[in-house]
């Protein structure tokens, strides 16, 4: 169960305001949260201001400019640096994003970085995902067959495909999932709207035959019912995609079923 | 089987874990979880370590798609998939394993199909293709193929995801967020395992197998613009050389036509595949002037050539006219959106284009590796000599990206890094399935080989020179940038082989701030700078070493003569290179191979002529 306030030892405080970059003629501030497992102190906030004539233009950029030239420590996962591998999902301004797609200038005053919101924290920015890769794992996400295989591809219609898309680009960054009320709550037994979504991709595959089992396996209070719409998810997902909705397809999926 | 320990480095104790498997892979790439399934799927008793969580690996971005002669779309066959690809390579691929690439290349896209990619589709519900550079019918007589399987322009992620999901099904072992550090070799040059530190917890963790699979991908981050991940480091790479075995073609690094300009982030050929064309300051499709038949769908690095050549006799576009245009505008908005949507998302967000009214502005990229671990074409890695330039480095396996087959020899075709991925990552297995014994024990852990990668771990952490890992790196990026670039001379490549040796002897002055065990990512991109300093050094020697231009590898100083340049005399060989722990290089060539694996295609029609697109 999530608690209400934040235990004693979890709480920021303020941290270290580290010197501007000499010389720089336009600044940004940011903000940014750090915490280290290897000491007993609380997390701080730190201020970094970067140089914004010698920095990207995204949040990412400056992230990384900070690393680079101000301090070393700073810890956070990244990699493809242009919205396809999910690594940099962080709180960024208030919303759970990628740090590479979001633009410095959609910003107005301090850049406040967090990491998303609700999980254990490793390290800074880095948050413990296994929990949810584990829920991802639990729903099956291969493709299920019993019928014999052919020699060459299985069919599938342009109209049949049309309805992987919107499902089959996510990126599993758990920015949704992490933005859910229900999940903060529920995260244990919710499996969260990300985990949801690719239980949809598969459930509406025309290809997979195991339909029926993937529903029974959601047939469940907690996996697949405490949804209750408020849309975070849909609001927060850096690609656009609308697990909501594939929740509330799977949903009219169980009823159809019954009757 | 589990055991811990703890072991004294430098006055420092270390925490060890030790793990006994059949099979360690190392990555988690398209190649190495298919290498990963199909060991699993043999009952070899397998571990999969990684250093990002699998599908967060670089195959992901991968846009346009994956070869495979289906004749979904236009007459095909693997004999002209197979002539495309050796006249790709510009004739230095090795011929058995363009051969067994094209011939499996159909089966391996089923399999995929059959695992559940979402792949796009035609009207009668079969696996859509496209057209894509230097994929044509008819052996290179045209017209253009349709050859490359695609989902939208997102196949890498499609394909990923998908293989992530199998190997779960499969239930391989994964080690998540581990670095690998080192190779554990015998003093017989046998690999016995690998050693990787855990960023979760801090503890180290020896992998004892019988066979190792190395599918670390490329090294793009050795320079300054690429469109390669922050994580193409080249571990591989660097993992290898540490070991004593050689490098092979390093000096062949594929520029991508269409990089955003600016950012690097990758524009797909599939948008040439599907219509969209480069024009110059004046407006002209100056790939027409170049290419007269393949035009905008030449071989990559013809066309990032001939932009190079058009900014340079100043028809760039631009304020600093230093870049080129590339038009989508004129395509259906339909079509953009069902087979373009992801290239249309990244050209807003990057470049602030509209894709349905603006052209993108786009530069040629550093985008792969050609070179890499040398291995046959079953995957296992080579350590030639001169009498056996086809000896096996017994325990060790190299695919994908970090391995050198060669199936791409002077430069890849687009479409065919997908393919490399899922038919040697099998062909991995199955020969894991001839080679290794079954009944034999698994190896024990050589002591002093451990002992050697902990007191460079150890030194590593405490680093505590004046320059940070971030300044040396940018230092060698932008050597690499400048002096290997798209057209190379003697006078570049001797000056990047003097700054990389100067930058290399600096590396002893590196300077790690963060001491920790857990997540220290400072220590991490200065073991991964190390790694690309391997990869890096070996690529501007190799080039410097090479007289003449062939593929991706053009010199100014040697373009003249029927072949432009190429010299299939003296320099139709692969280049070896070694480098020691001071950075000194040293080089030797081993043969093309040029024989067949099966009947089906005359040597005749793939005998080495001038390359013309």
């Amino acid at each position: 169960m999530v608690e209400l306030t934040l235990p004693k030892n979890s709480q920021p405080k303020p941290g270290k305001v580290w010197p501007k970059p000499e010389g720089a003629k336009n600044t940004r501030e940011f903000k940014i949260y750090r915490w280290s497992p290897d000491d007993a102190e609380n997390p701080r906030i730190d201020t970094f201001h970067i140089d914004t004539d010698d920095c990207g233009p995204m949040v990412l950029d400056g992230l990384l400019w900070i690393k680079n030239k101000i301090d070393a420590t700073l810890t956070l996962r990244r990699s493809c640096r242009e919205g396809i591998c999910g690594s940099c999902a962080m709180n960024i301004d208030g919303t759970n994003t990628l740090a590479c797609t979001k633009g410095l200038d959609e910003i107005d005053g301090a850049v406040k970085v967090y990491p998303l919101p609700h999980l254990p924290v490793v390290k800074d920015l880095v948050p413990d995902l296994t929990n949810f890769y584990a829920q991802h794992r639990s729903i099956e996400p291969w493709l299920k067959t019993v019928s014999p295989t052919p020699a060459k591809e299985w069919k599938q219609s342009r109209e049949d495909r049309a309805k992987l898309d919107g499902l089959y680009e996510c990126i599993l960054c758990a920015c949704c999932s992490t933005s859910c009320p229900s999940y903060w709550w529920n995260g244990d037994r919710y499996l969260g709207p990300a985990v949801l979504l690719q239980a949809y991709r598969w459930l509406i595959d025309s290809r997979d035959e195991s339909t029926g089992e993937r529903l029974d396996d959601l047939e469940d209070p907690f996996r697949l019912y405490r949804c209750h719409t408020i849309m975070n998810c849909a609001q927060t997902c850096p690609k656009g995609l609308n697990p909501a909705k594939a929740i509330a397809e799977i949903k009219k999926m169980m009823v159809e079923r019954r009757v | 089987m589990v055991m811990t320990s703890s072991v004294n480095i430098g006055g420092r104790a270390y925490s060890i874990v030790d793990h006994a498997y059949d099979v360690v892979v190392v990555g988690a790439g398209g190649a190495g979880l298919r290498a990963t399934l199909g060991m699993a799927e043999q009952g070899f008793r397998t571990a999969c370590i990684s250093k990002v969580f699998p599908t967060r690996s670089h195959t992901v971005a991968a846009q346009g798609g994956i070869a495979a002669s289906l004749t979904n779309m236009t007459p095909d066959s693997w004999q002209w998939h197979m002539y495309d690809t050796v006249k790709g390579s510009d004739w230095l691929g090795d011929v058995d394993a363009m051969q067994y690439l094209t011939m499996e290349a159909p089966k391996a896209v089923y399999e995929l199909e059959h695992y559940g990619v979402p792949f796009s589709r035609t009207e009668d519900g079969r696996i859509y293709q496209r057209p894509f550079g230097g994929h044509m019918q008819n052996y290179g007589e045209g017209p253009p193929v349709q050859r490359t399987c695609a989902a939208a322009d997102r196949t890498g992620h499609a394909i990923l995801h998908t293989l992530y999901g199998q190997s779960l099904k499969n239930n391989a072992e994964f080690f998540i967020e581990y670095f690998a550090l080192d190779l554990l070799m015998e003093e017989d040059g046998r690999c016995t395992g690998v050693v990787a530190w855990n960023l979760d917890d801090g503890t180290i963790h020896r992998f004892s197998a019988k066979m190792v699979v190395l599918a670390t991908g490329g090294y793009g981050r050795a320079y300054f613009s690429a469109t390669s991940a922050h994580t193409c480091t080249g571990d591989g790479g660097g993992m290898v050389a540490r070991a004593g075995l050689p490098l092979q073609d390093m000096e062949f690094v594929q520029f991508h036509p269409t990089g955003i300009y600016g950012a690097g982030c990758l524009i797909t050929e599939g948008a040439r595949g599907e219509g969209g064309y480069l024009v110059n300051s004046e407006g002209e499709r100056f790939m027409e002037r170049y290419a007269p038949s393949a035009k905008d769908l030449a071989s990559r690095d013809v066309v990032s050539r001939c932009m190079t050549m058009e900014i340079r006799e100043g028809r760039g576009v631009g304020k600093a006219k230093d870049h080129i245009f590339l038009h989508l505008d004129h395509l259906d908005p339909a079509v953009l959106d069902e087979r373009l949507p992801g290239i249309s998302e990244s050209a807003k967000i990057f470049a602030g284009v509209d894709v349905t009214r603006e052209p993108i502005p786009v530069l040629p990229t550093v985008h792969y590796n050609m070179g890499g671990i040398p291995t046959n074409y079953w995957g296992e890695v080579l350590n030639p000599t001169s009498e056996d330039p086809d000896r096996v480095a017994p325990g060790l396996m190299a695919v994908g990206e970090a391995g050198c087959a060669s199936v791409h020899g002077a430069n890849r075709l687009g479409s065919n890094s997908l393919i490399d991925l899922v038919v040697f990552g099998r062909a991995a297995a199955i020969r894991a399935g001839e080679v290794i014994d079954r009944a034999s024990k698994i190896p024990q852990v050589n002591e002093a080989s451990f002992e050697k990668i902990m007191t460079r771990f150890d030194r590593l952490r405490h680093a505590n020179g004046s320059q940070p890992t971030a300044d040396l790196r940018e230092k060698m990026q932008r050597a690499m940038q400048e002096d290997a670039a798209v057209f190379r001379t003697q006078e570049s490549l001797e000056s990047g082989c003097k700054r990389m040796s100067a930058i290399w002897a600096e590396l002893p002055d590196v300077k790690v701030t963060d001491r920790s065990m857990i997540w220290n990512s400072d220590l991490v991109e200065t073991l991964e700078l190390e790694n690309l300093m391997a990869n890096a050094i070996t690529t501007v020697v190799s080039a410097e070493a090479r007289k003449e231009s062939r593929g991706a590898h053009a010199r100014e100083d040697y373009k003249d003569g029927p072949m432009g340049g190429r010299d299939d005399e003296n320099w139709r060989k692969h280049t070896l290179s070694w480098v020691d722990d001071k950075g000194k290089v040293t080089l030797d060539y081993r043969p093309v191979h040029t024989e067949l694996i099966a009947e089906g295609i005359d040597l005749a029609k793939i005998a080495p002529k001038a390359r013309v697109y």
